[in-house]
């Protein structure tokens, strides 16, 4: 279904231990939805896709749920298919005549980095610090 | 005098007539946080020393004769407003350890206007839940039945001020998130137009739907505090600038003319028989007080529900992947790599619903995609804002329920869709309409707040508060306090 898979980098998926995951029962928070519609079914290598491309490690444990109540989702959202769009303009803002604010292009921050890097997980000479990206 | 049985604005006519002080006021406040707030889980983070300071502060402006009616008036912030050098949240796991750099606009300007701030109150994590049990803080309980949720994203909010352990409290309104709480609570509660209060510093959920409001006791200490966060902010590109009329001074109104909108959609199957009897008594009374009321459809309501869960979804996808432990924010232990970094700092970082929600709306938003969900989605969104511009060419406001049901109980989950679906379909659309929205106390069901829900056309807001506040003088369904907090 997500042919963008095969182009990208596969990972692989860990189990891990992570409390929050123990705090639902998955399939009660996620069975509000109707069954999925027959036109939305989600494969574990679509979710894994879809995982991989929104940057988010989900572990073995979660990854049946999810295939389950994200198919739910798209089977419930199906139903806009049957709306009559024909000519629609699709909305852009609800109010009408808001037109996008411009200003004058002049520098109206000063320099707050040292404020800024307070919050930041690892940083070294005002620099902030990754994980090694070329070899 | 129990200083806790004062709306906002009673106490701020106190502290002008010198009757007390704002440092009493706010060391009461304290008091009973430091007392009850254990119960409820309502707080993330209680800032006395902060609250002690504002209130010198203001009982200064007030000896000066300077300040308005909300100065030295105690609030709480629901934790998605950033506050300058104080733990801003948002609920999430993955902002357990980010102190706000700046203020947002809202939390500015009640600060100008004097307000003392408590502590910033527990949400859904990322303002995506209804029973705020999402929240990484853990669930809130509510004042009226702590084996209940106080409704969400804003249930802190709502549980604090329904308790009154802060006469008046912020939250935000994506797809019903302050309306919702404050009917299962008791309070008035605002959603504004959207683009009325500035969005800057407001943690995003969808960009297009979110918009900051009130909690309050009254529509008169939401009109007051509507007044002093409203108005344009050039920091976001979306704040409207049209002047803020005075929502306190023009809150009598003769209920007589008014057009009543009744939404037939709105009273269908699975609304909850005592709800439906405490709406239908309060639409009685609007008719007693002289308006009339007009029946009528919006066809397209329905489709409501799938829009939003299309559109929040996408939005909350692009907004939340500025969260990579990069700048701020959890960063993973021991990345083998920036990939493992990104996936391993988020997989920790966000819950359940909120990686459900990140998931969604990236597949919708994927190549190949998009056409079929969101552009669709957004057609549909003009179909449902259609529907209410014809509704407010025949009526000034719309009425109805503001939930199916009252609150539900902590780890129900409701699993009824109907239910469910009706519970969205009562809110979304003035969200996805940008449409102004108040919800108010209407009744008691078994113990229980239900609310009635007041929808008005764009910037009708005094037209709103007016009704409310109409509502109010007849009633006394908002001086109820939960028993137990009394």
């Amino acid at each position: 279904m997500l042919e963008w898979l095969e182009n990208e980098g596969r990972e692989c998926i860990r189990g891990r231990d992570f409390p929050q995951a123990d705090m639902y029962d998955f399939r009660q928070v996620f069975g509000i939805f109707p069954a999925p519609g027959a036109t939305v079914t989600l494969t574990r290598r679509d979710v894994e896709g879809i995982a991989l491309l929104a940057r988010l490690e989900i572990t073995e444990q979660e990854l049946p749920v999810y295939v389950d109540s994200l198919s739910r989702i798209l089977g419930f959202v199906d139903q806009l298919s049957a709306a009559a769009t024909d000519g629609v303009e699709p909305m852009a803002h609800p109010l009408e005549n808001q037109v996008q604010a411009l200003r004058e292009d002049l520098v109206t921050e000063s320099d707050h980095r040292d404020r800024y890097q307070a919050n930041a997980p690892e940083v070294e000479a005002g620099l902030y610090l990754v994980p090694k990206v070329i070899e | 005098m129990i200083l806790h049985h004062l709306t906002a604005a009673e106490i701020g006519r106190g502290l002008r007539t010198a009757q007390f002080t704002s440092s009493e006021v706010t060391r009461h406040f304290l008091g009973r946080i430091d007392h009850l707030s254990a119960s409820l889980n309502a707080f993330i983070t209680v800032t006395p020393e902060r609250a002690m300071a504002d209130a010198r502060r203001a009982d200064a402006m007030i000896a000066r004769g300077e300040g308005g009616p909300l100065t030295g008036v105690p609030l709480v912030h629901k934790d998605i407003f950033c506050t300058a050098g104080i733990l801003t949240s948002a609920g999430s796991r993955i902002l357990s350890n980010f102190v706000a750099p700046y203020d947002a606009t809202v939390v500015e300007r009640l600060s100008a206007a004097g307000m003392v701030m408590l502590g910033k109150t527990n949400m859904d994590e990322f303002a995506m839940g209804s029973s705020n049990e999402t929240s990484w803080y853990g669930p809130v309980r509510n004042p009226w039945d702590g084996a209940k949720v106080p409704g969400g994203s804003s249930g802190g909010s709502a549980a604090a001020v329904a308790a009154r352990l802060s006469p008046i409290g912020t939250g935000t309104d994506t797809g019903g998130s302050i309306r919702q709480p404050a009917a299962l609570t008791g309070l008035t509660g605002v959603k504004p137009t959207y683009g009325r209060v500035s969005r800057y510093g407001m943690i995003a959920f969808a960009s297009s739907l979110d918009q900051a409001g009130v909690l309050a006791q009254s529509a008169e200490d939401a009109a007051l505090m509507l007044g002093a966060m409203a108005g344009h902010d050039a920091r976001d590109s979306t704040s409207v600038d049209a002047p803020v009329p005075d929502y306190a001074a023009q809150l009598v109104r003769p209920m007589k003319g008014l057009r009543i909108g009744i939404i037939r959609e709105f009273f269908g199957e699975g609304l909850e028989a005592g709800t439906e009897r405490s709406v239908r008594t309060a639409l009685d009374s609007f008719r007693a007080m002289g308006a009339t009321l007009v029946e009528l459809s919006l066809p397209n309501l329905p489709l409501s529900v799938p829009t939003y869960y299309v559109v929040a979804p996408a939005e909350a996808s692009s907004n939340l992947s500025r969260f990579d432990g990069v700048r701020f924010g959890h960063r993973c232990k021991e990345p083998r790599d920036l990939l493992d970094m990104y996936r391993r700092s988020r997989g920790e970082g966000f819950g359940a619903e909120v990686k459900r929600r990140i998931m969604t709306g990236t597949y919708v938003l994927s190549a190949g995609y998009y056409d079929a969900y969101y552009l669709k989605a957004q057609k549909v969104r003009s179909l449902i804002n259609a529907d209410f511009r014809r509704a407010f060419s025949e009526v000034d406001v719309l009425m109805g329920p503001t939930t199916p049901t009252p609150a539900f109980a902590i780890g129900a989950k409701v699993d009824d869709p109907i239910t469910m679906y009706l519970n969205d379909i009562y809110t979304i659309g003035a969200n996805l309409a940008g449409l102004p929205a108040v919800s108010v106390p209407c009744g008691l069901v078994d113990g229980l707040p239900v609310g009635l829900q007041i929808i008005g056309p764009h910037f009708a807001e005094e037209r709103l508060l007016a009704a409310a506040h109409a509502w109010q003088l007849e009633t006394d369904w908002h001086r109820k306090l939960p028993p137990l907090f009394a």
